[in-house]
């Protein structure tokens, strides 16, 4: 607390509330590269806007005797090296939020890790900040990571910049140096379109221009850092754009009661504005606004809010309420920049999970156009996204949705990327604009379909997927299955790993990505049988279950029946049909299932067949006979009467 | 955007995440700790649902030694509000005789972590609203605001997802839960002054009055009930005092103070040169212990 804060609250604690509930809040983000002091950067700004109190100052003495690496004196960077396995690497690892304020402001800063691998965390804290102070240590300049964090600054939009050349003690607080970085840093920055930049000369050990003037440099004649992180415009650009508000929740506590509550994201809403809701189109009026406080006129930007319309249309959590002249565009197909966040590689063809605002949508990848090299900003092309990689790449949606190019909005153009079965949040993706190429190709809706072909044939489409090692009996099984659904009059298909490789596939070896595209094909040809009205028998080894639910998820519920034909590897490496096993432990057949490859079974097949236990015939009715408890054959047919 | 306080833009990014978890989870409930910061949480879940009720309930833990006051103030709460109340005691702890002056963590450890999982099991809740906030200890800095935990409650804090923008994955493997933390980005001040400005109940025990107490190594322990144990040299005093933090009485030091009106308070806060959780016992083992404690499931 300053000593003029000091005095007011003790004096008259009403006035102090009172100036302090007008403050602004702003984000910022702390990028740098190991050892440019970014931990003692912020642990001097907590000290100054005195954040620290007196027991965790004493903690922290206590602390930098121990374990601090200023030989006792007081490392500031201890403050906020969080975690217990950080500190014996002595380095931080993870995003970690800190808070200190003056009277001016309130600050939240991110604070992100300097490592090359950890690109995913410095993405996390730059997505919600204003501005971003880059570190560079005066002694070594602009380097490569230096460039990399400004570009990923720059690519989430951030548009302030603050370079804080620190150590500045130990080049003699030289000006010269201070320059020649400034004009070095300057001249990368425009190349990224980069230019709202602020140059301080800075020791965040010593404190000189962080709070106070140095009386060091006084030939630096710009703002200390906190005075210039006061007095930075903030971002108001919002509240002057149309209004959009995605709907998060629909409250109806009693039929005379319909709101849609949700954040505002941009713009103001008045009552008796017209509104239209999308992706439907539909239009109706504001009748009431109920604000965090209760009821009001209007609401901005920033708030949340329940609105109520004048008319009963439908509105769900998902959908986007926006001025009914300036809506924003619907699409399912889009071209997108993708920061990849996960050890195990984007692979085009694979199917997640999207979530953009409040809504979540299945979305395909397209092939990757180009990856970026974050460190000479050049466009490589690549086949896939490994872990902290960016690339740009088309996508398309099971549905259109309402979006913004993320330079217009980072709620409407920002998006996760969740993996459908392990949940986790795999990447981060910028939209840039919907994609113009195949948005005239829609289903057409014919009125001869799915249903009717089925009902003509008495039958209940479906794929019954054969999954299992090379050898398992797959083949064997399924033929014995489709014989049985054929004499029984059902009209059936089977797609064999064999021939559909010699002819559809011949392009397609057996890397990942040929896997995957291997399988993508397969459930594509299966979905239009189905569409066709067939039972499908697919009897493919299929080791990959992001593939098998690649081509679960093309069909509606309840169509697909996973067949899992459960071999130990040792028996069907025995068993050698076809002798691949043999040329693969040779080392003639590469990238073998169970061999140099991996098999991931089903964790909840529909049917499982332990081949150790049946015969094929055996497996075969086991099969049957789930089709008929599933009511996908039914004995009770008319016809069979 | 800049029209907006702090603290405006503050409530309406904690609503945001309470309709969010509503919307995407199916049991969520309350952790209610009666304190202050659940004060703040239980205002700010009733204004992002009216005119509808919080779609969930209050979930206490009660480890039998809460002061009486708090239990009062929860029961007048809910009651005032129409909400439903779950009240959880770990009856083994009750039966096995721990009590807070136990020796070790055991105390801890059965009548508040094994309590709490407990309680989350037996009422199958799979998002559970916790009061943290970032600013308390550096562990809690790094957590995220959807925090998971296994289905042995425990945290991961090296396998956190990303969080990014104001979008939350909310979704779960079978048997995970989530802590959500929607005053993550709250500070002391900020919750007082928003009690302050919003006129947010809170627990009377946080205004000076003058209250029995026993010193206890250089810690003033109020006497709220007949059960704390007193020694030949125990002298109950009648001191002015109130409390910083609230949690089991036989844990939680009170300061002398004559702040018996809200601002009082808030004017000694911030004059203050200890921070909060000074007072809090249960904290004082080592720097890492809290890191330790939630990766075992403390919340």
């Amino acid at each position: 607390m300053a000593a003029a804060d000091s005095e007011l609250i003790a004096a008259d604690i009403e006035a102090y509330l009172e100036s302090h509930r007008h403050k602004s809040l702003l984000r910022f983000i702390t990028c740098g590269s190991v050892d440019d002091g970014k931990s003692s950067l912020i642990g001097r700004l907590l000290f100054e806007t005195k954040m620290i109190f007196a027991d965790q100052l004493r903690a922290l003495e206590d602390d930098s005797r121990r374990v601090g690496t200023r030989g006792g004196a007081i490392d500031f960077a201890l403050l906020v090296d969080g975690l217990a396995a950080e500190r014996e690497q002595g380095i931080t690892i993870d995003v970690a939020y800190r808070f200190f304020s003056t009277d001016k402001r309130k600050f939240i800063v991110a604070d992100t890790p300097g490592h090359e691998q950890y690109t995913r965390n410095m993405v996390t804290g730059a997505s919600t900040a204003e501005l971003a102070v880059i570190l560079v240590d005066a002694r070594k300049g602009v380097l490569t990571q230096t460039r990399r964090h400004s570009y990923l600054v720059a690519l989430l939009g951030i548009e302030k910049i603050v370079l804080a050349i620190n150590k500045m003690d130990l080049v003699d607080f030289d000006e010269r140096r201070f320059r020649e970085i400034e004009s070095e840093y300057r001249a990368f920055a425009a190349k990224i379109r980069l230019s709202d930049i602020t140059a301080i000369p800075l020791s965040a050990v010593g404190g000189d221009n962080v709070a106070a003037a140095s009386p060091r440099m006084s030939w630096y004649r710009g703002p200390t850092l906190i005075a210039h992180l006061e007095s930075a415009p903030l971002t108001d650009s919002v509240t002057h754009k149309a209004f959009r508000l995605p709907v998060q929740w629909v409250n109806r506590p009693d039929p005379e009661f319909r709101g849609f509550a949700g954040l505002i994201a941009s713009g103001v809403v008045r009552a008796g504005d017209p509104l239209r809701v999308l992706p439907s189109g539909r239009t109706s009026r504001v009748a009431r606004i109920l604000g965090a406080g209760g009821e009001v006129s209007h609401a901005v930007a920033g708030e949340s809010v329940t609105l109520t319309l004048e008319d009963e249309i439908d509105v769900s959590r998902g959908d986007v309420l926006a001025s009914a002249d300036s809506p924003p565009p619907v699409a399912s197909q889009f071209h997108a920049t993708i920061v990849w966040m996960h050890d195990e590689p984007l692979v085009p063809g694979r199917v997640y999970l999207l979530k953009l605002a409040t809504k979540t949508v299945t979305a395909t990848l397209a092939p990757i156009k180009y990856r970026i090299d974050v460190n000479t900003l050049e466009r490589v092309a690549a086949g896939r996204l490994e872990l902290n990689d960016i690339g740009y790449c088309g996508l398309e949606l099971a549905s259109a949705i309402a979006f913004e190019p993320y330079r217009e909005s980072r709620t409407l153009g920002g998006f996760i990327l969740i993996d459908r079965l392990t949940n986790t949040t795999v990447g981060a993706g910028l939209l840039e604009a919907a994609q113009r190429r195949a948005e005239n190709v829609h289903w057409q809706a014919l009125d001869v379909n799915k249903r009717a072909r089925a009902e003509l044939s008495h039958q209940k489409p479906c794929v019954v997927w054969f999954t299992g090692l090379s050898g398992a009996g797959k083949s064997t099984i399924a033929n014995l299955v489709e014989k049985k659904l054929h004499a029984d009059g059902r009209q059936t298909y089977l797609l064999d790993g064999d021939n559909v490789r010699l002819g559809l596939n011949k392009d397609l070896g057996f890397s990942v990505e040929d896997r995957v595209e291997n399988i993508r094909r397969v459930g594509e040809v299966a979905r239009l049988m189905v569409d066709a009205g067939l039972i499908v028998l697919v009897s493919f080894i299929s080791p990959f279950r992001a593939e098998r639910d690649m081509a679960r998820a093309l069909l509606e519920p309840g169509e697909f029946v996973e067949v899992f034909v459960d071999t130990p590897l040792a028996q069907a490496e025995a068993r050698d049909v076809k002798g691949l096993y043999k040329k693969a432990r040779r080392g003639e057949l590469r990238n073998f299932t169970g061999i140099d490859s991996p098999y991931e079974p089903p964790l909840a097949p529909e049917v499982l067949l332990d081949t150790t236990r049946l015969t094929p015939q055996a497996a075969a009715e086991a099969v049957i006979a789930h089709l008929r408890e599933a009511e996908i054959i039914d004995v009770d047919l008319t016809w069979e009467i | 955007m800049s029209d907006l306080t702090h603290l405006q833009r503050l409530e309406a990014e904690s609503i945001h995440i309470f309709r969010e978890v509503v919307a995407e989870c199916e049991r969520p409930a309350l952790l209610y700790s009666i304190g202050k910061d659940s004060s703040v949480m239980l205002h700010l879940a009733l204004k992002a649902f009216a005119p509808a009720k919080p779609p969930f309930p209050l979930l206490q833990i009660a480890s039998g030694w809460d002061f009486r006051e708090m239990l009062e103030f929860r029961d007048a709460t809910a009651k005032r509000y129409g909400l439903e109340l779950l009240v959880h005691t770990n009856e083994e702890g009750v039966r096995a005789g721990v009590k807070p002056w136990t020796p070790g963590t055991a105390y801890a450890d059965l009548m508040l972590t094994q309590a709490l999982r407990q309680a989350l099991d037996k009422y199958g809740v799979d998002a559970a609203f916790g009061g943290g906030r970032r600013d308390e200890e550096k562990s809690r800095a790094k957590e995220r605001i959807f925090s998971f935990r296994s289905a042995q409650h425990r945290w991961d804090p090296k396998n956190q997802r990303p969080e990014l923008w104001q979008l939350y994955n909310a979704r779960k493997n079978r048997g995970e839960s989530i802590r959500i933390f929607p005053l993550s980005n709250w500070t002391e001040l900020d919750v007082w002054q928003y009690i302050h400005l919003e006129k947010v109940p809170v627990v009377p025990l946080y205004l000076a009055k003058t209250r029995p107490v026993v010193r206890r190594d250089g810690r003033l322990i109020m006497v709220d009930d007949e059960r704390l144990p007193l020694g030949p040299d125990d002298r109950v005093e009648h001191l002015k005092v109130r409390f910083r933090t609230l949690g089991c009485y036989p844990l939680t030091a009170a300061t002398e103070s004559t702040a018996a009106s809200l601002t009082d308070v808030i004017r000694e806060m911030l004059l203050a040169t200890g921070s909060e959780r000074e007072g809090r016992i249960v904290d004082h083992d080592g720097a890492a212990s809290m890191e330790k404690k939630k990766q075992e499931g403390y919340f």
